[in-house]
This record gives C-alpha cells, sequence and structure tokens, in this order.
C-alpha cells in the first residue's frame, strides 16, 4: 500500500457534532438569567466552578501525574486575595480575580520546588501539608477577622453592579466562563507539543524522560498553571459565597475530596470525565441533599465502588464499548475513499 | 526554665505523635500504602474506647483490653475485604479509596456519635503528676511517652525477630518473590493492618484521654503523624519516634512564643527539614 492511501486526522464526526452541540448549548446556557429561576442559576454556577475545579484537578492528577490533595491550598488563597485586594487596596473585584490568580502563580513556584521533592503518595500528603499552612497563616490576620473569617464589604459588591439581579447574573456568567476558559485552556494544552510530552509522562515516565522530555520541567508548568486558575475559581467561588472563614476556604473535603470523587466518577485522564462526573455529582447531591450526612457516606461508597469496579470511570465505560470522543485528543489512521469505496 | 519546659513537654507529646506515626509507617512500610484514613481510624478508636467505658465503667486505659483486638480485626477485615483491591504501582486508587473511607468513617461517626466534642475519662490520671528538679511532668504524658518506646520496640522485636517479621520485610522487598516462597501476601498485608490499627487504638485511647475529640478531627491527626514519619525518615521506626518528638518540641516551643501558633511551628519545623533533608533525617527505605 502507498502512503498516500491514508490520512491521519484527530477529528471525527461525533466530535464534530458535539462542537455544535456545544455552541447551542452555550448559547443556551448564556441566556440562563432570562430563562431561569434565581436559585437555579445559583446552582449552575456553582456546579460550573466545581467544573472548573475538576477539569483542573484532573489535568494535574490525569496527566501530569501530580496527586494532590492540597489544592484547597490555592481555592482559600483566592478567595482571600479577592477580599484582601478589594477592602485593603480597593481593586475593582474583577481585576482582583486575575490579581488572585497571578499572586497564585507567585507562591505556587517555591511550594512546587519544595513539593516535587516528594514521591507519589507523600507528595500528595504534603500538599495537604502546605494547605493547613495557609490555612493557620490566613487564621492569624486579624484584619480579615482571623479565625472566624470576614465578609465582604457591601461597597465593593455594589461595585460589581448596582442592581441585586444584574450582580446575580454577572456572577452567573463568571461562573460559566471560568468552566469553559478551563476547558478550552485544558483542551487546547493537550493538542499543543507540550501536551504531547505530558500525555507521554502520563503513559510512561520513564520512556518520555528517555526520549528527552523535560518532567520536572514539564510537571512544574503544570502545576503553577494549574494552581494559578485554581486560584482564580477560587476568587469566583468566594465572590459569589461573599463571607469567608479559614475553615470554609482550606476545606480539604469541600475543595478535594469532593473534586477527586467528581473527576474518578466520570473518568480521569480524559477532558469529557470531569464534566460527567460533575454532573453525577450534583445529581446525587440534590437528590439526596435531604439526607444530610447520608448523602456524604453514599458518596463516599460510589467513589469507592467506581475505582474498585470501573477505574477509568463511566467515561472509561463509555469509551470501551463505543469509539467516542467529544474533544479529540488522539490521532486517527484513516483509509483514503479507493476505487468508490469510503474507506473510514 | 521556661524554656525547658517547653522542650519537656513537646517531647512527651511526641511519644503522643510517635503513635499516631507508628501504623502509618508500618503499613507503608510493608505494603507501600499510604492511608488517609488513618487519623480517622484513631478517632474511631477513640470513640471505641468512649463506648466501653460508659458502657461496662472500665477505666479507658483497660478498655485498651477491648479496644486494641477490635481495631485489630477492623484492620484485618478491611485490608482483606477492601485495600487489598488498591494495591499496585497506581497511587490512586489507593489514595481515592482510603479518601472514600474517610468520609465514611466521618459522616458515620456523627450520625452515631453526633458532633458534640467528647472525652475518656480517666479519674486522677489526667491530673497526676511528678516534679524533678524544678520540672512537673504530668503522669500521662510521660506514661504516653513510655508506651509509645515500649510500642515502637515490640514493633521492632517483632519486624526483626519473629516469623511474622520475617514475612513482612519480605514482601516489603519483593511481593512476587515472597509470593513464590510461598507466602499468602494478601494475609500477611492484612496481619500488618491488624497490627498496625492495633497500635492506632492505643494512640486513639491516649488522645480520647488526653484532649476533647469529636468526629472531624481525623485530618489533623493523620498530618502529626505523616509529619513525624518524614522528619524520622522512611521505613526507620525509632527516626519515627524522634520525628515525632520534634514535630511536638517545635509545636510546644512555638505555642510558648505565641498560643496562635503551635500547629503552625510544627508544619514549618517539618517543611524546612523537607527543604534541608528530603529523605528525613534517618531514612532507611527510599520512598
Amino acid at each position: 500500500m502507498n502512503i498516500q492511501d491514508y490520512t491521519v486526522s484527530r477529528s471525527t464526526r461525533a466530535a464534530r457534532v458535539a462542537l455544535v452541540v456545544t455552541a447551542l448549548l452555550l448559547v443556551i446556557l448564556f441566556l440562563a438569567p432570562w430563562w431561569a429561576g434565581r436559585a437555579d442559576m445559583r446552582l449552575m454556577g456553582e456546579l460550573f466552578l466545581y467544573l472548573a475545579l475538576a477539569s483542573l484537578w484532573n489535568l494535574m492528577a490525569g496527566y501530569a501525574g501530580l496527586v494532590s490533595v492540597g489544592q484547597q491550598a490555592y481555592v482559600g488563597f483566592g478567595g482571600y486575595m479577592l477580599f484582601a485586594s478589594t477592602i485593603f487596596l480597593g481593586i475593582n473585584p474583577l481585576v482582583a480575580i486575575v490579581f488572585a490568580g497571578f499572586l497564585a502563580a507567585l507562591v505556587s513556584v517555591p511550594v512546587a520546588i519544595l513539593m516535587f521533592r516528594l514521591r507519589g503518595a507523600y507528595f500528595a500528603i504534603g500538599t495537604w501539608v502546605v494547605a493547613e499552612v495557609f490555612r493557620l497563616c490566613f487564621a492569624q490576620v486579624s484584619s480579615l477577622g482571623g479565625g472566624s473569617g470576614t465578609s465582604l464589604p457591601v461597597g465593593i459588591v455594589k461595585s460589581l453592579a448596582s442592581e441585586r439581579a444584574m450582580r446575580e447574573a454577572l456572577s452567573y456568567w463568571l461562573a460559566l466562563g471560568a468552566a469553559v476558559i478551563v476547558i478550552a485552556a485544558v483542551y487546547l494544552f493537550l493538542r499543543s507539543r507540550q501536551g504531547l510530552a505530558l500525555t507521554a509522562i502520563r503513559d510512561n515516565e520513564l520512556a518520555a524522560g528517555s526520549l528527552g522530555i523535560d518532567i520536572w520541567r514539564n510537571k512544574f508548568i503544570v502545576y503553577v498553571v494549574t494552581s494559578a486558575l485554581t486560584a482564580m475559581v477560587g476568587a469566583l467561588i468566594f465572590l459569589q459565597k461573599l463571607r469567608i472563614t479559614p475553615d470554609a476556604a482550606f476545606s480539604v473535603y469541600d475543595w478535594t475530596a469532593f473534586v477527586i470523587f467528581i473527576v474518578v466518577i466520570g473518568g480521569i485522564g480524559t477532558i469529557e470525565g470531569p464534566i460527567i462526573g460533575t454532573l453525577v455529582f450534583f445529581a446525587l447531591r440534590e437528590t439526596l441533599a435531604d439526607l444530610g450526612t447520608v448523602y456524604l457516606i453514599v458518596l463516599g461508597f460510589v467513589a469507592i465502588v467506581i475505582m474498585l469496579r470501573a477505574p477509568r470511570g463511566i467515561w472509561g465505560l463509555v469509551r470501551s464499548r463505543y469509539d467516542l470522543e467529544f474533544f479529540p485528543l488522539s490521532y486517527r489512521v484513516h483509509l483514503k475513499a479507493a476505487k468508490g469505496q469510503d474507506g473510514n | 526554665m521556661d524554656w525547658l519546659n517547653a522542650i519537656l513537654q513537646g517531647t512527651l507529646l511526641g511519644g503522643l505523635y510517635a503513635l499516631f506515626a507508628a501504623g502509618l509507617s508500618l503499613i507503608f512500610g510493608v505494603m507501600r500504602l499510604v492511608n488517609i484514613a488513618h487519623g480517622d481510624l484513631i478517632v474511631l478508636a477513640a470513640y471505641l474506647g468512649l463506648t466501653v467505658t460508659v458502657g461496662t465503667g472500665l477505666h479507658p486505659l483497660l478498655a485498651l483490653i477491648l479496644v486494641v483486638p477490635a481495631m485489630g480485626l477492623i484492620g484485618y477485615g478491611l485490608q482483606r475485604g477492601l485495600l487489598n483491591q488498591t494495591i499496585g504501582q497506581d497511587i490512586l486508587p489507593p489514595l481515592l479509596v482510603t479518601f472514600g473511607l474517610s468520609v465514611i468513617l466521618q459522616n458515620t461517626l456523627l450520625e452515631a456519635y453526633t458532633a458534640d466534642p467528647q472525652k475518656l475519662d480517666a479519674g486522677a490520671l489526667e491530673t497526676a503528676s511528678v516534679s524533678l528538679g524544678g520540672l512537673t511532668m504530668g503522669i500521662l504524658p510521660l506514661l504516653t511517652f513510655l508506651i509509645a518506646i515500649g510500642v515502637i520496640w515490640g514493633l521492632q522485636w517483632i519486624f526483626y525477630r519473629t516469623a511474622l517479621g520475617r514475612a513482612f520485610r519480605a514482601v516489603s522487598d519483593n511481593q512476587e518473590i515472597a509470593q513464590l516462597m510461598g507466602l499468602n501476601r494478601r494475609h500477611i498485608f492484612g496481619l500488618a493492618m491488624a497490627l498496625a490499627l492495633a497500635v492506632t487504638a492505643v494512640a486513639g485511647i491516649l488522645l480520647g484521654i488526653r484532649t476533647s475529640f469529636d468526629p472531624s478531627v481525623g485530618g489533623a491527626r493523620l498530618i502529626f503523624g505523616f509529619e513525624a514519619v518524614i522528619i524520622g525518615g522512611l521505613g526507620n521506626l525509632w527516626g519515627t519516634l524522634a520525628g515525632g518528638v520534634i514535630l511536638g518540641v517545635a509545636q510546644t516551643v512555638g505555642a510558648k512564643i505565641d498560643p496562635g501558633w503551635q500547629l503552625l511551628a510544627g508544619h514549618l519545623a517539618f517543611l524546612v527539614i523537607l527543604a534541608v533533608r528530603p529523605n528525613g533525617l534517618f531514612p532507611r527505605i527510599s520512598g
């Protein structure tokens, strides 16, 4: 056979259909302030922020092999930086979100240098220690309320938009925007040269290293970028809540355990996984909310069962049955339509 | 003298942290498993102690007779029924499963015992003290420290002087070849977890006598134990005791400077040692 008999492409029909459906869905979601109630918009906003957190954790753990249980450090840091920079420096809250991301990137550099000395599971718990250090430090800052926390002053809240409906719409759009930007960034990053190196590291670190990929540098870049983006999502979370305390800001269960459950339930190492996982998580939460702590027990069981029975998650189950990829990352070889025959 | 006192109290506190850490160190050494639910299991042991003491009127230290075997059985069952399925090259399954376990344990304890802080009543033992050249030592912290030394000595003895210890070291060195030599590694792992949780039972009861506890305090105990293991160096049990002491001293000295600094000082000591000696002070195996 001749080399011209083949073409190599990434796109598939499913992906093209998915692109159109996603675009339509985004338009509908963008218009939510005109068709959804306040409670629904709040819930969807929260869902988008969890989706962003899950996608970021998935990039770190699923692709760069950095299994962190300390991402609450950056969620809380972002939240506190939003409060500090708007209250003390008088920065506009929208600018403060970006500023929080920038500061988090700076802080994450020494943290990464220190934590990368730990391997595997010890890296995981080491990051948790860092998050505890952040929590204890912010609990010492009396001008931010110390251990009991503080609220965002009314003047700053009003500076977003004077009307309540407009503020709620804006907060919703920011959450939607955060999810879209994070997923798009992860997707484009993984399709780039860097992403290819990252996927190689995920599949076999030793082989990737021997092919000349700088493993430390690649992981470092991913850590710093996800930390910055996680902090921006954290700023958005506490812009929505309008109140921050050290315990809420640096909660290992809210910002890491649930995020890990989401990613594993949906399917780690895929872009689609966190999306499915977030939907399942919120469906579980909304149906079992009346049961209180029983809901968390059920969630723990679901996560354990999925990890043991279907370690690639729900999306992994789907992919093993159907050859689907809505966010095409892998390359496919197609036979060219030779002699009137569709060789796809 | 105040500073000397702070260092002394910190050293004794380090005994408790070494007990938190010993179980963690043991299971990591034998099967490379890091158990996120370790702290919650310590709290579970404290609650079991509470049920036993309230139910039978036994002294908390005598309740150990029931709680230690109970935790050992739980450990064996947990390992054979659940955790053995997660052992492998990938670190995510054990991490996620023990995280799930941690959430389940915490919320089950919350359902069973509510969020009210509880304490084990050890009577006169709680306040008794001895004076030594101007320094005063509580009997309970001193007893805790001596128990920690005893437990670590016992673990060392099991590891290096018994057939069970030989089996532990064999599966730790090479699981496949140990299996070929006729060891059932699933059973050995079960015994290692049983032993680890028996130690955890001691740690939980002593924690419950020393301070009040509620279902949410497990995470911090896990972190203290983890820090003691890393400071001391992986795979070295006496190192773990030294790590616990360093952590305890850092905390009490930090608290002496400013009460709000107690926990922070401990964490910072850990980070400094990590920066200077990434493998801990006395490492025996590489992570």
